[in-house]
């Protein structure tokens, strides 16, 4: 179970930025080389996030690059350099149908077998950002083997919709057709950004909504959304002082050859067990909730 | 990997640099190389730079480096835009840039 509750945006044209942004310990960190980058500088970031993916500081963490669509003039060496970079995770913006990311899947074999690596090593996350895609998110989550995710992004998604952003009801049947079609894919699914810095408490507000909803995590745009966001994510002392006994319960029920465990006279079953696994990894990643 | 005109990448801004490359005059190569760290990391960043133009096969033009502590990632990058942007390359040859 990778943890990715933080996936951290990065222009990919910002140096500094990129050869920094290590030191915050997202869960993922994402080079973007979409809309973050200006036309007259899309070559000069790809070859930028090509040489940053190759620091060893990123061996560490989880990579992800968001392309250019691949219907763009950008799109197909964006992917040349994500790939033969090593990149882990390539995100493809503006997912409408399964058809995207099945293109996007061979054009990547291609790239691993021309630059001999590992066929099937580099992972794919689809983004979601129309009502097509919306409408189409069960197809697309189930349309690769390689993809590790889906994320809702709510810019895009609004305009298309003819609203805008607002207390989040304007995104409720999207997130809820995203997160269910990841889930009935057995992929994770990234929450949108939330683009107002100042508005702290509006963005736990909304962190606290869709943590209760399901989503893995989000997207962020700033480095000081991390702890906020992780521990929000963080389980408190009773639940993680809950989850041990469940997993040591788990685990003597195994060692006994158990088909069934109770724990207080409450059955724990699989689902149970997973859920407490997935606390403990939290805890172990960013503490008890403060 | 011929320079044909004069072409420019990267920024000033801390922790990037800005590389210009235009035609030489003469034949041969000329680096002018300019940083705030000059003393302790000059000779290394004279290294990425050269290392970088000899995979790309730039054996003349001027070349001038003006660096704000960039790291090498970074260094190569640009100098692989500007050099790019100045022999207008149309196709990108990945194994010259790793």
């Amino acid at each position: 179970m990778k943890l990715r509750r933080s996936m951290l945006f990065l222009p990919g044209a910002n140096a500094a930025m990129l050869s920094t942004a290590f030191v915050y310990k997202p869960d993922s960190i994402m080079f973007d080389l979409e809309d973050a980058v200006s036309l007259r500088e899309k070559d000069s970031a790809r070859l930028l996030v090509f040489q940053a993916l190759q620091l060893p500081v990123y061996r560490e963490i989880e990579t992800v690059v968001r392309i250019n669509p691949l219907n763009t003039p950008f799109g197909h060496a964006d992917l040349e350099a994500a790939v033969r970079a090593g990149v882990d995770v390539v995100r493809l913006p503006k997912t409408d149908c399964a058809e995207d990311v099945e293109l996007l899947e061979r054009e990547v074999e291609r790239i691993e077998r021309a630059c001999g690596r590992e066929v099937g090593s580099t992972r794919l996350m689809a983004a979601i950002e129309s009502a097509s895609g919306v409408i189409n998110a069960v197809s697309i989550a189930k349309a690769s083997p390689r993809l590790i995710g889906i994320a809702l992004a709510g810019f895009d998604y609004v305009m298309d919709m003819q609203t805008e952003r607002g207390d989040g009801t304007e995104l409720f049947y999207a997130r809820c057709a995203v997160l269910h079609a990841a889930r009935a894919a057995k992929i994770d699914a990234f929450d949108v950004v939330w683009s107002d810095l100042n508005d702290e408490a509006g963005f736990l507000k909304e962190v606290d909504l869709i943590k209760r909803l399901g989503f893995n995590g989000k997207s962020l745009i700033n480095p000081r959304q991390i702890e906020l966001l992780h521990n929000a994510y963080a389980p408190t002392e009773e639940e993680v002082e809950y989850a041990g006994r469940v997993v040591a319960a788990a685990a003597e029920g195994e060692r006994k050859g158990l088909g069934v465990v109770s724990l207080n006279g409450k059955m724990i079953d699989g689902p149970v067990i997973d859920h407490a696994r997935r606390v403990l990894q939290r805890a172990e990643a960013s503490g008890t909730r403060k | 990997m011929k320079i044909v005109k004069e072409a420019l990448a990267g920024t000033l801004e801390s922790s990037d640099l800005l590389v210009k490359v235009a035609p030489a005059p003469g034949a041969g190569l000329e680096i002018v190389i300019s940083s705030e760290v000059m003393q302790q990391f000059g000779a290394q960043i004279d290294h990425v730079v050269r290392d970088t133009l000899n995979k790309l096969e730039v054996t003349a033009g001027l070349v001038v480096v003006e660096d704000k502590g960039a790291l090498d990632c970074a260094i190569r990058a640009r100098v692989q835009t500007a050099v790019m942007r100045g022999a207008e390359a149309q196709q990108i040859n990945w194994s010259a840039l790793s």
